[in-house]
């Protein structure tokens, strides 16, 4: 495997709510500019590790730095690294495109001809330039995904968190949509994502699959598919949680 | 944070729900309240128990049913002709001269009329004793504005039923109360608990925005809304209804701002306990607007009320915050007099922002 520079660094990140173990001992490294995917079924710690990661949340033990900051000390240095997408696509349904762009850049700091600049790229881009004054929730599911991924990216953070991005759409928009991952993570920003679509994780460079708590497995696709006999990441799941 | 706030009117604005409560609610709820009221003392029936049946009560009585505001319905002849008439519930009040009125006003300058009213009905009672003794001092000056020696007639009153009644210019004070503790908290634990439910909390958690700014942001114009809202019942209260401002505006202005950022805080706690709108719309109903308009005074009489129902009263910031307005409003009294319960709403409003802040923290960790 080629060695990339690392940007997130997890040695022995554990958060333990009382008696409950939600992250139990997680290792695990991201590289510059990689698609991570953060995969396991509901309850198996996911978001809770992820809000770790964006400073949200502080963990019980172990060391971890994001963007090359500490997650205990540092957590505003972080903020402004990091972009993040909920699964609930986060937009305001009452504000039209372009108030939604001018808010989020507004909460990030940029100057409104940043602003500007960075809305009518992204717009021209998705071709949603003639929607720009229109409001969100008269826009169709798909369309809010790809807005609210952009909104996330818009200040140009060096890691996006991507929470379950394509829950509900149908799967060409799915396929788009990894499109865009694809084109970003090129751009040099890494990509963090949760997803429980296996096939999803066929387009990740490396994954990490969770089960109660604890990383199981945490490879390429190609050599969990190898290393476990079957033909899909389905199957890989599959075997990883029956074992669990 | 400038972002912040103008986003926050735009929420406002584009739903014409809340535009509705906020500037639909006070007039209507005022002209309301201040009509209901108002309305009740035209024809109001009296009946009156003459001792004297000299010139002079007649007078008194003719001018008193002239009025437009009182009809006499009967005439009595013996005090036990009274809780009778007022059992059978056709009138609100009797007036009662005592023996020997013109003669007694002759003499000693002095004679006696009560006025005997039906407080089971506080508010048209007070009404109503404040109306008929206005029309007796009315009388007395025009009568005997040329004698030299000042003559008085005492009108003495007596509520019946419910002795220790309060004050009645009551809905202006208490309209500013429920509008400000509905605009303020209901309406900012809505929104906020909406950005919950839409996930853009999580967002916004996640900028480098401080929780500070994201609350400040998002109060910030409730807090100018809600001003002016109390500005535009003050004014009703003023041109419709004739409520002067006996005391400092200046004064009412800064303890409805205090209330306000009370209100508010209070707000900010229901939606750090609720997770959607329907659960912080239900909390601020039933444990804001349900006891501020029963339980502060508004509308039931706090001394009418049982013991325990007094006690809970007192933890009510509206209760607080209604004695001021009325103070500063009807008796123009200044800080000196309100600083007790002004210290009362300031102690509410930092336990609240102690408790919110305190829960917000744990939802963080």
């Amino acid at each position: 495997m080629e060695q990339r520079e690392s940007i997130i660094e997890a040695i022995n990140l554990t958060k333990k709510f009382g008696n409950f173990v939600a992250n139990d001992n997680l290792n695990f490294m991201v590289g510059k500019g990689e698609i991570f995917g953060f995969l396991g079924a509901n309850g198996a710690g996911k978001t809770t590790a992820i809000k770790i990661l964006c400073g949200l949340s502080r963990p019980t033990s172990g060391n971890i730095t994001v963007a090359g900051f500490d997650v205990y000390t540092e957590r505003e240095k972080i903020k402004k690294n990091i972009g993040y997408m909920s699964q609930k696509f986060s937009l305001y349904e009452d504000l039209t495109v372009f108030e939604n762009f001018r808010f989020y850049g507004g909460i990030y700091g940029l100057s409104k001809k940043e602003i500007r600049e960075r809305t009518n790229y992204f717009l021209d881009k998705l071709g949603l330039m003639e929607y720009k004054d229109k409001v969100i929730n008269e826009l169709p599911l798909g369309w809010k995904q790809k807005l609210a991924f952009s909104l996330a990216i818009l200040h140009k953070p060096r890691i996006v968190f991507l929470d379950e991005p394509t829950g509900g759409v149908d799967p060409i928009t799915r396929r788009q949509f990894w499109d865009m991952i694809y084109e970003v993570a090129n751009d040099g920003i890494t990509v963090f994502v949760t997803t429980h679509y296996m096939d999803e994780a066929e387009y990740c460079g490396r994954v990490s699959i969770m089960v109660d708590g604890r990383i199981e497995a945490l490879d390429t696709p190609e050599t969990l598919k190898n290393k476990y006999e079957v033909d899909s990441m389905d199957g890989v799941f599959l075997k990883l949680a029956r074992k669990g | 944070m400038r972002g912040f706030v103008i986003k926050e009117f735009f929420h406002i604005f584009r739903d014409y729900r809340s535009m509705l409560i906020l500037f639909g609610m006070p007039v209507v709820q005022v002209l309301l309240f201040g009509f209901a009221i108002t309305n009740e003392i035209n024809d109001a029936e009296i009946a009156v128990l003459d001792y004297s049946k000299d010139n002079i009560t007649q007078e008194i009585t003719n001018k008193i049913t002239s009025s437009g505001y009182f009809i006499l319905n009967k005439n009595l002849e013996h005090e036990g002709q009274v809780a009778e008439e007022f059992r059978k519930g056709n009138i609100k009040e009797v007036i009662v001269f005592e023996d020997n009125f013109a003669k007694k006003l002759e003499k000693n300058h002095s004679a006696q009329i009560q006025i005997l009213s039906d407080a089971s009905d506080p508010n048209t009672a007070n009404l109503l004793t404040s109306y008929t003794s206005g029309i007796i001092r009315n009388y007395q000056q025009q009568k005997f504005s040329e004698f030299s020696l000042p003559v008085e007639i005492k009108p003495e009153s007596i509520m019946l039923y419910n002795p220790e009644l309060k004050s009645v210019f009551m809905f202006v004070p208490g309209t500013i109360t429920i509008i400000l503790m509905l605009v303020s908290a209901m309406m900012t634990s809505i929104s906020i608990a909406k950005e919950k439910e839409m996930g853009t909390m999580e967002v916004l958690l996640v900028s480098p925005l401080k929780p500070w700014q994201i609350i400040v942001g998002k109060v910030m114009p409730y807090v100018l809304l809600s001003f002016v809202n109390a500005i535009t019942i003050l004014l009703m209260g003023f041109f419709v209804f004739g409520m002067p401002v006996q005391g400092s505006v200046i004064l009412l202005l800064l303890e409805s701002l205090l209330f306000i950022v009370m209100a508010l805080s209070l707000g900010i706690y229901i939606s750090t306990v609720s997770s959607s709108q329907q659960i912080a719309m239900l909390l601020s109903m039933f444990a804001l607007m349900l006891p501020t308009i029963l339980l502060s005074g508004f509308i039931f009489p706090i001394e009418n009320m049982p013991e325990i129902l007094q006690w809970i009263s007192h933890l009510m910031p509206s209760k607080w915050f209604i004695i001021i307005v009325k103070d500063i409003m009807l008796k123009g009294v200044g800080i000196l007099y309100v600083w007790k319960e002004t210290l009362i709403i300031i102690l509410m409003t930092v336990f609240f922002i102690f408790l919110s802040v305190k829960k917000f923290k744990i939802r963080l960790e």
